[in-house]
């Protein structure tokens, strides 16, 4: 991100700031789904008026249960799609202590 | 003492003790004693990986804190714990293959060598030892006066005995296994945890007959347990949001875990990792916090909350079927404890000793050095442990926080920010752990968000402001340190 940096940056680095903002993407969405099942209307309403999926409150059932559940799909997709598999090892420099 | 209770516990504690033994067998045969011993030579597979990093930041706190804050408070605490989701994926995401890469570049054996071959600074090295030492030697006091307590009122042995039998069986295998012995316990522990949570979550569900039965009784009692806002209406959405910093995003300034990202094999054992870690620990969490809740109709009135997991253990299931269930949140303490233990250790021997007192020490004696201090180590925090403090849940987020506000951004700058500096480095520290002490002695959740908020915004502000400054005078004077 520094301007200042004309040098070509190695590769393998842009993969991994890709797959970083990937992981804040992600956090962000999470955030949101958590929050708005959570406080938004499913949650504020008075007790008297909830609506439940399989015996919890919808807001619990929506935010908690399947924002798992899409979270555990999303991430899923996003690295068998997105992550690419690079080497972590110095081109030319053996690395010390390394087995097999 | 209950026998068929504690069968299935022993022989956990002898699962482990072969382990430990083995890894130790595996450790004579590898050419580099520090790499393998403080980081397992760096072999860790995906399912290992995933295991190691839930298990170790999965502590007392979640088996044993948590559900019993969500046993007083209600549905509100399970929503705050599911922040938690976020560190199965987040922390492997964002330091990712950049750390993995630089740590080998930097031959980085732990998360200080890191900071040293990135900021090229003594007293960064210094600082971050030192927080190290103080704050994670705190947070493994806690975790062993939970393990302590557990073993204690599942035997009906003294306090000190059940301390006792908690530090022999730790220590006899940190000591000789090193992190492939941590690794590895911390695999079967993670899998003990799972599988324990699933048998109490479906016990205790049909115990309660049913989840509609279990909410309509909730409901009865008080309407506010089965809305996200708490017992008293006392958990707000900015308190409870804050938490995303604290046990969700913050995490990655952790150097227990921060550790394990420099620890795996190659990029195919993080991306199953990333999977495997977000399915448990996104189950564990939601099952041990709703079993929490669900214990509420089926055990009303017990006062203590750290005592509702075991109860409950013992009351929806069989003797030693509750055994099995109850290795779980040991298992959390000990995969936790195990951790730390062996990180204070490096921050001493490879930190401060090799770096600063003794850089020619030989392998036999930083062999000795090794042993020597974790086992030193592990006495220090039994006779901590001895006095017990009260609150086991807070004294480990009081750690948590200051770890969290020292370290995340000179990891996570260090990493994507080139023109961060040992300048900002260092002012990001200070600022992080003095506002974070500061915050929490006197002016506790300022603006209804949890403490460690502030402190996180601070250092932010400190590492940016200090190292544009810093540079520009370094650029002006034409002069490159390093």
């Amino acid at each position: 991100m520094s301007k200042t940096n004309k040098k070509a940056k190695d590769p393998r680095f842009l993969i991994a700031e890709k797959e970083a903002w990937i992981g804040v993407g992600l956090v962000l969405f999470n955030f949101i789904w958590w929050f708005g099942f959570a406080y938004g209307p499913l949650g504020s309403e008075s007790v008297e008026n909830y609506q439940y999926v399989w015996g919890m409150p919808a807001w619990f059932f929506y935010s908690c249960v399947v924002g798992f559940v899409v979270m555990v799909v999303l991430v899923i997709i996003m690295v068998k799609l997105f992550f690419k598999e690079v080497s972590f090892d110095e081109e030319g420099i053996e690395e010390e202590g390394e087995l097999k | 003492m209950n026998w068929q209770v504690v069968t299935p516990l022993f022989l956990f504690l002898v699962i482990i003790f072969i382990i430990g033994l083995w890894a130790s067998k595996k450790m004579n045969a590898s050419n580099s004693f520090l790499q393998e011993y403080f980081l397992g030579g760096r072999e860790l597979g995906g399912f290992i990986l995933a295991m190691t990093m839930m298990a170790t930041y999965g502590s007392a706190s979640s088996f044993i804190g948590g559900p019993g804050v969500a046993y007083t408070k209600g549905l509100g605490w399970v929503l705050l714990a599911m922040s938690q989701v976020v560190t199965g994926y987040f922390v492997l995401m964002i330091l990712g293959k950049k750390f993995a890469i630089m740590a080998r570049k930097y031959q980085a054996v732990t998360l200080i060598d890191f900071l040293k071959g990135r900021y090229k600074s003594k007293w960064v090295v210094l600082l971050s030892a030192f927080s190290i030492i103080v704050f994670l030697f705190s947070a493994m006091a806690a975790q062993w006066v939970g393990g302590a307590r557990l073993i204690e009122s599942l035997t009906g042995m003294s306090y000190l005995s059940s301390l006792f039998i908690f530090a022999v069986s730790v220590m006899f295998y940190v000591v000789i296994g090193g992190f492939r012995a941590v690794a590895l316990t911390d695999a079967v522990q993670g899998a003990i945890m799972f599988i324990g949570t699933l048998i109490l979550l479906i016990a205790v569900i049909i115990a309660g007959g049913g989840i509609p039965a279990i909410m309509a009784d909730l409901a009865a009692e008080n309407p506010n347990l089965i809305t996200p806002y708490g017992y008293e209406r006392e958990l707000t959405p900015l308190y409870v949001s804050s938490f995303w910093i604290l046990v969700g995003v913050g995490v990655v300034g952790l150097p227990q875990v921060t550790i394990r990202a420099m620890s795996y094999k190659n990029s195919k054992a993080m991306h199953r990792a990333i999977i495997i870690g977000t399915i448990v620990v996104g189950f564990i969490m939601l099952g041990m916090h709703l079993i929490g809740v669900f214990a509420r109709p089926i055990l009303p009135g017990i006062e203590v909350g750290d005592t509702v997991m075991p109860l409950i253990a013992l009351e929806v299931l069989p003797p030693w079927l509750a055994g099995i269930v109850l290795a779980a949140p040991m298992a959390a303490i000990m995969s936790t404890v195990d951790s730390l233990l062996l990180l204070v250790s490096s921050a001493v021997v490879k930190d401060v000793y090799i770096n600063y007192v003794k850089p020619d020490a030989s392998e036999g004696i930083i062999k000795k050095m090794s042993f020597g201090v974790t086992t030193i180590l592990g006495i220090l925090v039994f006779m901590m442990a001895l006095s017990p403090p009260d609150l086991l849940i807070w004294l480990n987020l009081f750690s948590f926080g200051g770890l969290e506000a020292a370290f995340i951004w000179p990891v996570v700058l260090g990493l994507y920010w080139q023109r961060g500096n040992k300048f900002g480095a260092i002012a990001s520290m200070v600022v992080g752990i003095s506002s974070y002490m500061i915050i929490h002695l006197y002016f506790p959740d300022p603006f209804g968000m949890h403490t460690v908020t502030l402190p996180i915004v601070l250092s932010f502000i400190a590492f940016i402001i200090v190292s544009l400054i810093s540079s520009r005078k370094q650029v002006g004077d034409m002069s490159f340190s390093s």
